[in-house]
């Protein structure tokens, strides 16, 4: 297989999954929604001083996001599993790994991105500081694709299982603590007035590495389920 | 679908396959080779699939080796699966897009023939449903798309399981024409079916799961 080929593969694999998902919004807006539900009930819960709202701000947009994402994992795999798709995506010639890449860039574009709009605006719910804006956007922008590939190998581990929901709420949310660590860290220096920039490289590195690390045991994991 | 292969050998080795602690087969071995087709026959809960989920790569053997052209297809990966189309239970199509769209997601599992799109349902009989959404057709048609899908990846082996379930009989003569003409081209093909294919009996072989 050539490079060109596989590249093809890939594009076309990311627009088919961007087209299911066009054709059927209900499922994509549910995460964002999820998200926006959430962060908008903590005022309402705590209190309305601003002091302790903006204290909490960032761990709770943080940890929002971090559900949201992880509500919508199961849909990386799961249709393609049932249908039959999945294993005519195991069986083409192309790097499963690459294919599996194209399917969780899908599913960031489709979970992560809506996050990055509304945050700015359940920020300001908040009244954190238009100083820590850029921040919270940047650290989502950097986070939320580590939890869409981190949870793309425990999605793949459990997409045979019948009731694979609660594990897979075991197996990844202890993978996703780092980021949520590091993420809502940067927002909370952000908002102290100190520099987030250690945090955010220690993010950074994370995507990193989850980009080069996690769709081989993804694919690996598939071929586990589909077997 | 035009042009010819070269031939090619699928041989299995002593396969077994255990399912729990259930024996499906043991030290099963076959060859087959271009230009012949092996029809899998056996009562339900035989192995079948199993089986041909082995020759396809999808499940791992038990014990035993399966090789194409004398190597082993675990070792030849991905050169293997491009030369390789399985067809299972599932038709492996999306419900929301349209028969067409389906078949341009071909190009996905592989490298697709220079014969069009259209070429390949209009031979399946599609040409009329090729924008509607495939939600919306018959279990019959589903598998019909699915046959058309097979004939746009070029693939010399097709390995397929009950490819003729839910298919009228147009249907089957359909697919009797098209394994032919696969055959006829040096094709290799390995399918379970439970119902009689009418095909002449010289490159047919037929083997009995018990």
């Amino acid at each position: 297989m050539s490079s060109l080929s596989l590249t093809k593969a890939f594009v076309t694999l990311l627009r088919r999954d961007l087209l299911l998902v066009m054709r059927r919004r209900s499922e994509a807006v549910n995460p964002v929604l999820f998200f926006i539900i959430v962060t908008s009930l903590f005022p309402f819960g705590t209190s309305s001083d601003t002091a302790l709202l903006q204290q909490i701000a960032p761990g709770i947009v943080w940890v929002a996001a971090l559900l949201a994402a992880m509500l919508s994992l199961d849909a990386i795999f799961r249709s393609d599993f049932e249908d039959g798709s999945l294993e005519q995506l195991m069986l083409s010639p192309h790097p499963a790994s690459v294919l599996v890449l194209a399917k969780v860039m899908a599913h960031w574009l489709v979970t992560g991105v809506p996050l990055l709009i509304a945050a700015p605006f359940m920020a300001l719910l908040y009244g954190l500081p238009s100083e820590a804006l850029p921040t919270l956007l940047i650290s989502l922008l950097i986070g939320t694709p580590v939890l869409s590939l981190v949870g793309s190998v425990g999605v793949a581990l459990t997409v045979a299982l019948r009731q694979g929901g609660v594990i897979l709420s075991l197996l990844v949310l202890p993978l996703y603590v780092p980021v949520l660590i590091f993420g809502s860290g940067a927002v909370e220096l952000a908002v102290q007035g100190f520099s987030p920039a250690a945090n955010l490289y220690m993010l950074s590195a994370i995507l990193a590495l989850a980009v080069v690390f996690t769709p081989w045991p993804a694919s690996a994991a598939l071929r586990l389920s589909l077997s | 679908m035009s042009n010819e292969y070269s031939h090619a050998i699928l041989k299995a080795n002593a396969l077994t396959c255990i399912r729990d602690t259930n024996v499906l087969f043991e030290n099963l071995s076959f060859t087959v080779e271009s230009g012949q087709v092996l029809v899998v026959e056996g009562r339900n809960g035989s192995g079948k699939t199993s089986l041909l989920r082995i020759l396809s790569g999808i499940r791992q053997q038990d014990e035993g080796t399966v090789a194409w052209d004398g190597e082993s297809i675990d070792k030849l990966g991905a050169a293997y699966r491009q030369d390789m189309a399985y067809l299972g239970h599932q038709n492996g199509i999306k419900h929301e897009l349209t028969a067409a769209e389906n078949l341009q997601m071909a190009r996905i599992y592989g490298k697709i023939t220079n014969d069009s799109l259209d070429s390949a349902l209009e031979t399946t009989g599609l040409i009329e449903q090729a924008d509607i959404m495939a939600a919306n057709l018959s279990a019959g048609q589903k598998r019909r798309l699915a046959l058309a899908r097979l004939l746009l990846t070029d693939c010399c082996l097709w390995i397929l399981d009950e490819p003729l379930t839910t298919l009228d009989k147009a249907g089957i003569q359909l697919f009797e024409s098209l394994l032919k003409q696969h055959v006829a081209s040096g094709g290799v093909a390995v399918l379970s079916s439970h119902h009689e294919l009418n095909f002449d009996g010289s490159n047919i072989i037929r083997m009995s799961l018990s």
